[in-house]
């Protein structure tokens, strides 16, 4: 087990290190450069200042070297090209914890709803109930979540005038409901459909008619047996939701002008700023490669038949 | 000799009577198809999305009007009998906007998982099947591709591939940006698209391959002197194409979902190519004043992605009855 583990953290090195140079030669390959967004085109001895300035004169693989070497060395991910004087590493910093907020409380959300859907539906299945709690996860799948905020805002901050558009005030604020919703509708339609295939199967098992034949009453078969069990597989399904929520959420941070790293993602590979799509490359890479090693970890401490070497 | 006869008639009856116990022997397909026509929804979906499909098709025909067509005495009207679902900032027909943007949208989606496919189940059934070195080779690249953050990882193929494809030279490269340019910017997308989802599938055909590998239809293949090709391609293959069939259906909707998306944020498709992304994007920017501007295009987006949901829930359980209501 310790092995496993040691090696599983081993190679996140190699991985991360194949992600930035992936990335890296990309971007380069592309043809223009991140002076042409400008409005209007810039005196080439303008262009050769700021080439030489940023070091983009030097041939490819010595700025590949410099680049990899500062973050190596110092977590350096350098100066934005195209917002003078910010420091990347800084951005992040300020910005990530928005991004992850909200993708923490959308996945809370998600985990509420999506389980309760899911053990209403499986109580009795087939039944109108069931049908009903089905038709709502399959809406939450249909729904785009830039769909869903757009209409939330409509409905809630235009018409009703119960929320706040838009906008960021902290973690606490009502501006949260929103996104939140928006962003947590997807997985909890999916979780949904987790819990009640695996609270189904669980059901079916023997320790279950041995609790039942204990003399257990259901609810207590049901909170202590069958649902910790279905809810292993649900773990990961929360696992993998969380991440593509947190990256995917630049959708709604667009529309609702949520100042965190989506937005600033987005802008910055149409601007070509490298700095800034490497290390948030680099930044959404590390946070999938460290969830998918937590949910296989989970797993294990979950369901002790798992084991890995 | 009379017992003998007896034992004989008696004989006669008990296969007569197992005769008629047996149920109606049916084809596979056709059993298939029965279990699929019982679901409802499902079945809903598919008529939904074969009119959906015609329409979009034909859309010169079905269309009331071209997608650019500009009627300046007809500006932000709301629905209408004349424009069904209204007219857009620039007095165009949203409908027909939204049927030109329908094939835009299934192309896309099609087209990717053309891609998905072609990437994702020769390179499961080699890994799967060769095992040893070849399979962590290949299974090392798949888990270093996953680790990167998958919407970044298209956005920045897609700027890649739309910036080459339009300075590139040469006869087919030259084609390409045609149709990339006609298409207005398409091309790129779904490259992108299916370059990154090809993943997913490849290890859904390599978790087949390595149960299906070990039956002994394969062995008794191989036994009578099947070249590996052999093996792979005429016995291995279309006994993974289920669950194949099944990624494909799910992943149209998610990749639907991903174009009208990446449309909004203006690296999809460009205008004047409608698209219900971008048509969505022009709706959230006036939604205020005009709301059917963004309800015409999410409502058509939502309605085709749940269809696609349960079409898929259908094929699903049609092809493995085991997996009904989950």
């Amino acid at each position: 087990m310790t092995g496993y583990v040691v090696r599983r953290v081993l190679l996140i090195i190699p991985t991360l290190l194949a992600v930035f140079t992936i990335t890296f030669f990309l971007m380069h390959a592309t043809p223009g450069s991140p002076w042409d967004e400008t409005g209007r085109p810039l005196p080439i001895n303008v262009v050769e200042t700021l080439n030489e300035k940023y070091g983009l004169d030097k041939p490819i693989w010595e700025q590949y070297g410099i680049f990899l070497w500062g973050i190596v060395t110092q977590g350096d991910l350098g100066e934005s090209y195209i917002r003078q004087g910010q420091n990347v590493r800084d951005v992040l910093i300020d910005r990530f914890p928005v991004s992850l907020q909200l993708g923490l409380y959308a996945m809370g959300f998600a985990l509420i709803f999506g389980i309760i859907l899911g053990v209403i539906g499986s109580i009795k299945p087939n039944s109108l109930l069931d049908n009903f709690t089905t038709f709502l996860s399959v809406i939450g799948i249909s729904t785009p979540n830039y769909v869903a905020a757009t209409l939330m805002v409509i409905l809630f901050a235009v018409w009703l005038n119960w929320l706040p558009t838009g906008g960021w005030d902290g973690a606490l604020s009502n501006r949260v409901i929103i996104p939140v919703i928006a962003l947590g509708l997807g997985p909890m339609a999916i979780i949904a459909r987790y819990t009640r295939s695996s609270v189904l199967e669980s059901l079916s098992q023997e320790y279950v008619r041995t609790a039942r034949s204990k003399g257990l009453s259901e609810r207590r078969v049901f909170i202590s047996h069958v649902l910790p069990n279905a809810l292993i597989s649900v773990i990961t399904v929360a696992g993998i939701g969380l991440v593509d929520v947190v990256t995917g959420s630049f959708f709604v941070e667009s529309i609702l002008n949520i100042p965190g790293i989506g937005r600033y993602f987005v802008t910055s590979v149409t601007a070509r700023d490298y700095p800034v799509i490497i290390g948030t490359t680099l930044l959404y890479a590390t946070l999938v490669i460290i969830m998918n090693l937590v949910i296989d970890l989970a797993y294990t401490v979950l369901d002790p038949r798992i084991r890995y070497n | 000799m009379e017992n003998q006869q007896k034992i004989l008639t008696s004989h006669k009856e008990t296969v007569i009577s197992i005769e008629e116990s047996l149920p109606i022997y049916r084809s596979q397909s056709k059993q298939m198809l029965r279990r699929f026509a019982k679901n409802r929804a499902s079945v809903i979906s598919a008529i939904f999305i074969f009119l959906l499909a015609i329409t979009a098709i034909f859309a010169p025909l079905t269309a009331p009007s071209g997608y650019d067509e500009v009627d300046f005495a007809a500006i932000t009207q709301p629905p209408s009998a004349e424009h069904l679902f209204g007219t857009d900032a620039l007095g165009r027909d949203v409908l027909s906007r939204l049927i030109y943007g329908a094939r835009v949208s299934l192309m896309v989606s099609i087209m990717a998982q053309l891609v998905i496919v072609l990437i994702g189940v020769p390179v499961g059934i080699i890994s799967g099947y060769s095992g040893g070195w070849v399979d962590i080779v290949i299974q090392r690249i798949v888990d270093t591709l996953y680790a990167f953050p998958s919407l970044l990882f298209i956005i920045i193929v897609m700027t890649y591939l739309q910036g080459t494809l339009q300075e590139s030279e040469g006869v087919i490269a030259t084609a390409l940006s045609a149709l990339n340019e006609s298409t207005g910017g398409l091309l790129g997308v779904l490259i992108a698209l299916g370059l990154v989802f090809w993943l997913t599938v490849s290890r859904i055909v390599r978790g087949e391959v390595l149960s299906i590998k070990e039956k002994e239809f394969v062995l008794a293949a191989r036994a009578i002197g099947g070249t590996h090709r052999h093996l792979m391609f005429r016995h291995i293959l279309p006994n993974v194409m289920a669950p194949v069939l099944v990624a494909v259906t799910f992943g149209i909707p998610n990749v639907i979902m991903l174009e009208a998306g990446l449309s909004y944020l203006g690296l999809g498709t460009r205008p004047p190519v409608p698209s219900w992304g971008l048509m969505i994007a022009e709706g959230v920017r006036n939604f205020r004043s005009f709301p059917h501007l963004l309800i015409a295009p999410g409502l058509t987006l939502s309605l085709t992605l749940l269809a696609f949901n349960y079409l898929g829930d259908g094929i699903r359980e049609a092809l493995d009855p085991s997996m009904r209501g989950k």
